[in-house]
């Protein structure tokens, strides 16, 4: 197998984007990341989106969206494992690059999820629970974290102040973010005094409904050499699944989807978690980021609360989680999420982060989930 | 010069709180009235509508005015809950204030700016020397379906103004409109309750269209909010009106004398009509008033007028705004808020 670098990145400002849809979002961010990239050619497009049926009524994406990007007929292919699509599309363009299919990749992910009403867009993002076992019951996202918060606080120890903590820190990081859909801060009291969604998970523990896209370009390593670009390694990557259903687990405060892929992805690059300088996770509500760490071995099972109130994965902590502000400020633009993860870890791994520059980061890492933890995918970047 | 001669106001004495409309949806009431800056709304009764409030409002207005009713060429009606798909509400109101039959009416409807349509009409028609006076009233017993966020805003009042050229209380210096096609709301026909855009409402509707009007109207006049007394805004919740003005750079001081929805709620067509004329009455001659409606759909009407002197004479002739929504207040619970506002379905 090559080695495979990503030698571009674009992001646009995310946010409610009434007046673009979802073929303009997903066309400017590519163009940003093919003149980024410097390249002058794609061979194949992965496109991430979980539900633009649902959301805009636009199927059949992947080909349209080459069509409006001037690609055709380059084979195009949309992905979807609901809010890790974004994350699945980079792993299977690696692995046409790394196979040797193709040379040049492009990897994006959008969604457009605005257009609707809130009540709309729920539901839209409820199927990706188990309709059968958990929609049935009018269960939706924020009632089933809200049900893994409850019961990490009674295992654990785990404090609402430290779910609040992980809000501050991300809407911290965002402050720094121009691209973000949130740029500003937030205290602690104002998570608490926000409006109840899901006992005990507030407004200001959720992250928001946004449209956005993110993409990348990946070629293989020597390719990026002869380039000249500043070249951002693969060097891991781990995909895996879990029971859609919260009640087929064995412990709901256990991310057992999250923990496989990222052993995969430790193997493979051969590292181990304090090997890592920094981490995008997926932050969809403060609870997430809280397991996300235990399962990634970041912290030890449990202590994942206790790592925001300490500190150590803010900005100037042992290990900085979410320097772009996560999906609670940046957005959540389901399937552009796990591409934009990818694009902050470029940017701090070329050190053109701003004013949420983490000194010296050389090896990153991104943890992308679907749902309540059915489908994650990992990656693990290096600089060269 | 030409301008408002009378006006007059008029709300059901009914209200309901936030925590009444919250405690039966299951809905935290803390966070809408700081959220949404609302304590309270008016409530009409079984036997209130568009045309009976009307029809109060311009009694006071026509006491103001102190002129002879059957002088009046022309009388509109700007509502979006008119009692009748098909007959005018402008027939009722004209023949019970004794305008009938030399007279022209129409019903206006467009969202929540009916109200300053009419005058807009009326204002123009006694310009053009068409009417000696033009009656136009701004009413409203809005719907907000239950449950709905508007329900905690829906409200019920109304405001009249009689226009002409002599007598005038406060002159008409300048008038300016600004919309564009933007569906934020609507409500189609044979549906009860209205639809809306949620956030969309905010910055492409109601702010857009406030700042265009407003901005448009002060070019027009060559004014800067510093040289306005005050100023009112349509007040779809509490919040908005502060901050379009904000973002205008007017001061919460010109803003505060005509802002009624904390207590009031949206009355909808009533909204700003019903904030000049609680402004009017606080008002010294020589004070310059904006007034910037907002209607969905959607487009604003902007004023400007200046109280003259004869504002001392009349303010006391009628009603005042401030003690009609303070006073002779009664508070219903939501079981006969339902029957008020026939959410009760009754047997055939």
């Amino acid at each position: 197998m090559r080695d495979v670098a990503v030698i571009g990145m674009g992001m646009t400002k995310w946010g409610e984007l009434w007046e673009k849809s979802l073929r303009t979002i997903f066309v400017e961010t590519a163009l940003l990341a093919l003149d980024d990239a410097g390249v002058n050619r794609i061979d194949s497009m992965y496109v991430g989106s979980m539900s633009s049926g649902v959301f805009v009524g636009q199927e059949h994406i992947a080909s349209m969206l080459a069509d409006y990007l001037g690609q055709n007929p380059i084979p195009s292919t949309r992905v979807e494992t609901a809010c890790a699509s974004g994350g699945l599309a980079l792993r299977l363009g690696w692995m046409e690059v790394a196979s040797g299919i193709s040379d040049v990749v492009l990897v994006g992910g959008v969604e457009k999820m605005t257009d609707v009403s809130g009540y709309e867009a729920t539901y839209a993002l409820s199927t990706a629970a188990d309709q059968e076992y958990e929609g049935y019951h009018g269960i939706t996202f924020p009632g089933l974290y809200a049900l893994i918060a409850r019961a990490h606080m009674e295992k654990y120890g785990t404090t609402r102040e430290q779910l609040a903590m992980v809000a501050v820190k991300n809407h911290h990081n965002g402050s720094m973010n121009p691209l973000a859909q949130f740029p500003f801060k937030i205290t602690v009291e104002a998570v608490l005094n926000s409006v109840m969604v899901a006992d005990p998970l507030r407004i200001l523990d959720c992250s928001p409904i946004t449209d956005g896209a993110a993409a990348a370009i990946i070629c293989p390593v020597e390719m990026a050499k002869e380039m000249g670009k500043p070249v951002i390694k693969i060097i891991g990557t781990g995909h895996a699944t879990d029971s859609i259903a919260l009640s087929s687990r064995k412990d709901i405060t256990w991310l057992e989807a999250t923990y496989q892929a990222a052993k995969q992805a430790y193997a493979m690059a051969d590292k181990k978690p304090h090997d890592i300088d920094i981490i995008e996770v997926h932050d969809c509500f403060t609870i997430a980021e809280i397991c996300v760490l235990e399962a990634l071995g970041i912290v030890e099972k449990g202590k994942g609360g206790v790592a925001a109130e300490e500190g150590i994965t803010s900005l100037e902590g042992k290990i900085p989680v979410n320097t772009s502000g996560g999906l609670k400020a940046k957005g959540h633009p389901v399937g552009a999420t796990g591409v934009a993860q990818v694009v902050e870890i470029v940017k701090q791994l070329r050190g053109e982060a701003g004013d949420r520059q983490i000194k010296e980061a050389r090896t990153g890492m991104t943890q992308n989930m679907g749902g309540s933890g059915g489908s994650t995918v990992v990656h693990i970047f290096e600089r060269e | 010069m030409d301008g408002i001669v009378g006006y007059g106001a008029y709300i059901p004495r009914n209200r309901i709180k936030v925590e009444e409309i919250a405690k039966v949806w299951g809905a935290d009431a803390p966070s809408y009235k700081r959220g949404l800056m609302l304590e309270e709304k008016s409530v009409p009764s079984l036997d209130q509508d568009t045309i009976t409030m009307s029809v109060e409002a311009s009694k006071c207005a026509l006491k103001r005015a102190g002129i002879d009713p059957s002088e009046i060429g022309a009388v509109y009606v700007g509502s979006e809950s008119h009692p009748y798909a098909v007959k005018p509400s402008g027939t009722v109101l004209a023949e019970a204030i004794g305008a009938t039959p030399e007279v022209h009416s129409a019903d206006f409807e467009f969202a929540c700016k009916a109200g300053t349509e009419g005058m807009y009409v009326a204002l123009g028609l006694v310009r053009a020397g068409e009417i000696k006076y033009g009656l136009a009233v701004g009413a409203d017993t809005s719907q907000g379906a239950p449950g709905d966020a508007l329900e905690y805003s829906a409200a019920a009042g109304a405001a009249a103004f009689v226009f002409g050229k002599e007598k005038v209380v406060a002159k008409a210096l300048e008038t300016y409109s600004y919309m564009t096609d933007t569906p934020d709301f609507w409500r189609r026909e044979y549906q009860y309750y209205p639809q809306h855009g949620g956030r969309f409402t905010g910055d492409p509707a109601y702010f857009k269209h406030i700042m265009g009007a407003a901005q448009g109207i002060m070019k027009k006049a060559g004014v800067q909010p510093s040289d306005l007394d005050y100023v009112i805004f349509h007040q779809p919740n509490g919040k908005f009106p502060f901050r379009v003005g904000k973002m205008l750079g007017f001061e919460r001081s010109q803003i505060e004398p005509g802002w009624l929805v904390n207590r009031l709620g949206n009355t909808y067509s009533g909204s700003s009509p019903l904030g000049l004329t609680a402004t009017f009455d606080i008002s010294k001659p020589g004070d310059k008033i904006l007034i910037v409606s907002y209607g969905s759909g959607a487009g604003s009407d902007a004023f400007i007028f200046e109280v003259t002197e004869r504002i001392d004479e009349v303010r006391d002739l009628a009603p005042k705004t401030r003690d009609i929504l303070d006073n002779n207040k009664k508070y219903i619970e939501y079981g006969v808020y339902a029957k008020f506002r026939q959410k009760i379905k009754m047997a055939e």
